[in-house]
């Protein structure tokens, strides 16, 4: 179980949501969805596949607009907000994809240019190479500089795809299933960097995931979406120790049906 | 709990102004003048992605001098092998120089460019742009503060347009090359009396439209290919698509854009 932060600061809500609704068509993937997240913290959501996780983070990230609801980050209302106001929003957070999403025809050093040198123009090409080379050491892949995304591994895209939105230094991180196909090993890995991100970088993060060894080892605190809807909110013990249907299928299924 | 993890189906309750289908044709252009209109927009707003510029212009430019030669060589060679033996029934052979470079410069150059071009370069353009929406390299770009639209879109428009005119003019150049191979190993013209020849009947008017038909293209062809691409859904059933539609769309339009050129060269001409 992850240790509780000091500095999760609890009087200072960064992301508040409020009746999100969004549909796709006939399917209405969120039916009024409330969340808070607080500075510091790292709240996990977990629910089943195509249950919305994704579609919610994405709307945080203002990738999808909300057909009804209020997404309030940084006190800002994020579909309010015109071009400029929407960069300067996302150069606060960073995204990381399930697949990883590095640029294919781009070697890793410049996916890592690619946000930094259009985000920070006056760095100097040492300054840039420097801080290119500072967040491959933080996510322990210095020697794939070089390399073009085909060479790399499934968790060493993950992991340059989180370097990559690292290297803006975001207040906030959205990981979407950053250990779905990894090998355990691997899986634990990503584990310990998403809580260094969270303690090196002071980053508020949402971590959707159905791996509950993720959850219980990231999570500050767990929500669970089912039917467009959070049905528990509330540390791992506090979500698991009720008699929800989908909470237990959860949890039988990684700890109790696979040991 | 029903399946797709719980999401409810709710009566699709939108109202259609004619139709399904007409509405969404209607939308379609209403999304297409959009991408224009941003286009447009954006070409002229600093920042600049001038490297990726350079990089579209090589790619479309330099590596489609090979197809484009060979195309235009051949063209040249069997278009004056099939026109000898109309002319040579009225004894005619000797403005075949004439005849080649009119057709050359003012039809067969900017339309083999332009669908070799179209095939090439925009299924090429519709494919990995495609890709990239559906692998959510473009949503990457979007989240982490950039301009997908300017590094991707605007600099592949602005290298079509810029390299298709160029392309038009080696074609040319390349084909009027392979029509004099023709003609010297039958007639044994030489070189300067060919070039000098065909050029005698080749006007201002008509490089100029040849010229401006190629820019017209190059941009139809950029845009075509970028905008199936980058609204690319679906998969990898929708890149197969994105480029498909690249490819149809842009002949398509090319031909129509042909017409509608023609048409007021052809009004010009006698007023000059």
């Amino acid at each position: 179980m992850k240790e509780q932060l000091p500095d999760i600061d609890k009087g200072n809500l960064i992301i508040c949501l409020r009746g999100l609704v969004k549909s796709f068509g006939p399917l209405q993937v969120l039916q009024g969805v409330s969340l808070d997240v607080l500075k510091g913290e790292n709240l996990v959501v977990l629910g089943r596949s195509g249950s919305g996780k994704s579609v919610l983070i994405k709307i945080i990230a203002g990738l999808l607009a909300p057909d009804e609801g209020s997404v309030k980050v940084f006190g800002n209302e994020v579909s309010q907000l015109d071009f400029a106001g929407l960069q300067a929003y996302r150069r606060k957070i960073g995204f990381s994809f399930q697949s990883g999403a590095l640029y294919d025809s781009m070697t890793v050093r410049q996916n890592l240019e690619f946000p930094l040198v259009r985000n920070k123009r006056n760095l100097s090409a040492k300054e840039v190479n420097d801080a290119v080379e500072a967040v491959l050491e933080s996510v322990g892949l210095p020697d794939s500089i070089n390399k073009m995304p085909s060479e790399l591994s499934g968790g060493q895209r993950k992991r340059i795809g989180i370097a990559r939105t690292l290297i803006l230094h975001p207040e906030i991180m959205l990981y979407d299933e950053p250990t779905a196909g990894l090998d355990p090993i691997t899986c634990v890995e990503i584990n310990h960097l998403i809580n260094k991100v969270q303690r090196d970088y002071y980053a508020t993060s949402i971590i959707i995931t159905h791996d509950l060894t993720c959850a219980k080892e990231t999570g500050d605190s767990l929500a669970i979406l089912s039917e467009g809807k959070f049905i528990e909110k509330g540390s791992f013990n506090d979500v698991f120790n009720t008699n929800d249907t989908l909470a237990r299928q959860f949890y039988n299924y990684n700890f109790t049906t696979n040991k | 709990m029903g399946q797709n993890g719980g999401v409810k189906n709710v009566p699709n309750s939108k109202k259609h102004l004619v139709s399904a289908s007409i509405d969404e044709f209607f939308l379609g252009i209403y999304n297409v003048h959009r991408f224009i209109g941003r286009f447009f927009k954006e070409v002229f707003m600093p920042p600049y992605e001038f490297k990726e510029i350079i990089k579209q212009c090589y790619d479309v430019g330099y590596r489609s001098l090979v197809l484009v030669s060979l195309t235009g060589f051949i063209t040249g060679i069997v278009f004056t092998k099939q026109s000898r033996p109309s002319l040579s029934e009225f004894g005619a052979t000797s403005w075949l120089p004439s005849l080649i470079g009119i057709a050359i410069i003012r039809a067969l150059a900017p339309l083999i460019t332009a669908l070799i071009a179209a095939g090439k370069v925009g299924s090429n353009i519709g494919a990995e742009l495609g890709s990239m929406r559906v692998t959510e390299q473009i949503d990457a770009m979007e989240v982490s503060a950039t301009n997908p639209f300017k590094f991707l879109v605007v600099s592949r428009v602005i290298a079509t347009t810029l390299m298709v005119p160029l392309l038009v003019l080696y074609t040319g150049l390349v084909g009027m090359l392979g029509s004099y191979l023709n003609v010297n190993s039958n007639e044994a013209t030489s070189f300067t009396a060919f070039f000098k020849e065909a050029f005698t009947s080749i006007t201002f008017l008509d490089i100029s439209a040849s010229l401006i038909k190629a820019v017209v293209y190059g941009f139809t062809i950029g845009i075509t290919g970028c905008y199936q691409g980058y609204n690319a859904t679906k998969g990898t059933a929708g890149v197969g698509r994105a480029a498909n539609s690249a490819v149809v769309i842009s002949m398509f339009l090319v031909f129509m854009e042909e017409i509608i050129i023609v048409q007021v060269v052809n009004y010009i001409r006698p007023l000059l």
